[in-house]
């Protein structure tokens, strides 16, 4: 079994992320996200803490496969102290990198480029990009 | 039966996923399809493709014969008393949202009571939630016996005089449980209702007669036993049939068609709106003569074996659990299965790095899922041309896969 190719998608970090997931929990009285995967039952409900056009505070909790539980935990991690505005750009090059399309790599991505690897696996795509989904719509339920 | 001599019958599994040789392990999502299947639509489309029952032309006279063709070819599969019984439709959705639409409709009212089970497919489930809704009427389940199976005590116990509908799957998609449909049906029958089977992974399997299981509607797929996508056969008793309405308009149902009225084709017409799926039904007549000539019996008892063969070897994994039924006796051919800290959708993507086909997700049954308090699993299922290497494949990639996490954990 060549599992080279596999090895581009589990990377060492993403399996960190997934078994010791950052910011698991409930923020109380935030706003709240639930939204989950029809087609293979993954959920994630996200709540975030937005003041003053600024996401002071993100936390999730759901259940699914290692690519969208280590998404969620990165995806919270990156934009926590951000301005909406960042959170959305971190969003906009996140979808760019799972469409393996060229993405502005100037701002600190961090653990988020461990993804890039999912971009070759078109089934798994939908996994990592969840609990982006979900902060999209999070961000435009408070700005209602 | 000869696997490799089937096995050649199959293009398609005659070729390498990610370098590596083909194991298909998801034919209860979709069966592959044999030669003749695909030549008897090339056939169609290259020699004879034509609207029929309208066509003067010779072409539309070929059409009408290889399409009705097909219909008794149905017939006799499921041995329906008559051709007015066998109704072609999209599929096994199609044809159980027809009934709730139509008879459903007719016949339900509120305070009556709709009897499914907990292990039932979404499209034994939604149509009927659906129903009652609109209705007033109470959906009731079937509870689960802790193997999967059900009990016919609680059959009884759910099933009352207030029950007019009674829709239950003939062989589990998940736990490959073979339900007792026969005495369900005279229990349902006893109360006054009628019986609906989801034959959808019964069909491609094993013997269906129709009028020995007694039941009143049933429903199958041609996709799922090596038939095309797009084809799928309502059965139904004549005198429900003829008493129900149509749910499609137009094209072919109907008969004389006024200003403000109009009136249907008889049956089985009267059900199928529009241009019908000509193709698609002279491929499921192919299929079911590609099944009827190695045999349904020959084809279960191989199932059962592989079943129980994969069963004996998953079971020596450390950390596997199989759902459903423990003697394989009482199963049809597929396992449903997680591993220990590996999520299905992990699983599925390194089984398929290693050229492995099989299904992770909840398998369009959340409420089974939630019985069995998972969120998805994983399903390894058979049909007639996989073989014991199959499965020792699968085992061996199992194997790898736990190796392969534990190390980058």
């Amino acid at each position: 079994m060549s599992f080279n190719n596999l090895d581009q998608l589990y990377r060492q970090v993403i399996m960190d992320h997934y078994k010791n997931p950052r910011n698991k929990g409930e923020i109380e009285d935030s706003v709240t996200i639930d939204m989950n995967n029809p087609t293979c039952g993954d959920r994630i409900h996200l709540t975030l803490d937005v003041q003053d056009g600024i996401v002071k505070e993100a936390k999730f909790d759901g259940e699914g496969c290692s690519i969208s539980m280590a998404s969620a935990s990165m995806m919270t991690q990156v934009i926590k102290g951000q301005p909406v505005e960042e959170a959305l750009k971190y969003s906009r090059i996140f979808s760019d990198m799972m469409l393996g399309k060229e993405y502005d790599d100037s701002v600190d991505l961090g653990d988020i480029e461990a993804l890039q690897g999912v971009a070759k696996f078109p089934a798994r795509i939908k996994c990592a990009t969840l609990s982006w989904k979900a902060m999209e719509k999070g961000i435009d339920q408070q700005s209602e | 039966m000869n696997v490799q001599e089937i096995r050649r019958q199959f293009p398609i599994l005659d070729q390498e996923v990610n370098g590596q040789p083909l194991v298909y392990l998801d034919s209860a999502a979709t069966s592959q399809k044999p030669l003749s299947v695909i030549q008897a639509l090339e056939a169609y489309y290259k020699g004879y493709n034509s609207n029929v029952h309208r066509g003067v032309h010779t072409l539309g006279t070929r059409a009408t014969d290889g399409y009705e063709g097909a219909r008794e070819k149905v017939r006799k599969f499921i041995n329906a008393a008559s051709l007015e019984e066998v109704i072609f439709m999209r599929g096994t959705t199609t044809a159980i949202n027809t009934v709730a639409q139509s008879y459903g409709q007719d016949n339900v009212k509120e305070g009556d009571e709709i009897v499914i089970t907990h292990m039932e497919h979404h499209s034994n489930i939604i149509p009927w939630q659906q129903l009652a809704k609109r209705t007033g009427a109470e959906l009731k389940y079937v509870p689960l016996q802790e193997d999967g199976t059900l009990s016919l005590d609680d059959v009884r116990e759910t099933i009352t005089k207030k029950t007019k509908i009674v829709s239950i799957m003939m062989v589990s998609n998940v736990l490959g449980t073979m339900n007792p449909i026969k005495e369900i049906t005279e229990i349902a029958h006893e109360n006054g209702a009628v019986m609906v089977v989801d034959g959808a992974q019964a069909a491609p399997h094993m013997k269906v007669d129709v009028q020995a299981l007694d039941c009143d509607f049933f429903a199958f797929s041609g996709h799922k036993m090596a038939g095309p996508t797009g084809i799928g056969v309502l059965y139904g008793k004549k005198k429900h049939l003829n008493a129900m309405e149509p749910v499609e308009f137009g094209g072919e149902m109907i008969d004389f068609v006024g200003l403000q009225d109009s009136t249907w084709k008889e049956l089985p017409w009267k059900f199928e709106g529009g241009t019908p799926i000509i193709a698609g039904a002279i491929g499921l007549g192919a299929a079911i003569d590609f099944l009827n000539e190695i045999g349904l019996d020959e084809i279960e008892k191989y199932e059962h074996h592989l079943a129980a063969y994969a069963m004996e070897k998953m079971s020596e994994i450390d950390g596997l659990t199989i759902y459903g039924p423990e003697d394989p006796s009482k199963r049809a051919g597929l396992v449903t299965f997680n591993l220990d800290d590996v999520h299905p959708h992990d699983l599925a993507t390194v089984l398929d790095a290693d050229g492995i086909a099989i299904r992770a997700g909840h398998h369009c049954a959340q409420p089974l899922m939630k019985w069995l308090n998972v969120s998805s699993t994983a399903r390894a299922s058979f049909y007639l041309y996989n073989t014991e290497e199959d499965i020792d494949r699968l085992v061996n990639g199992l194997v790898k896969t736990k190796e392969y996490f534990s190390d980058v954990f």
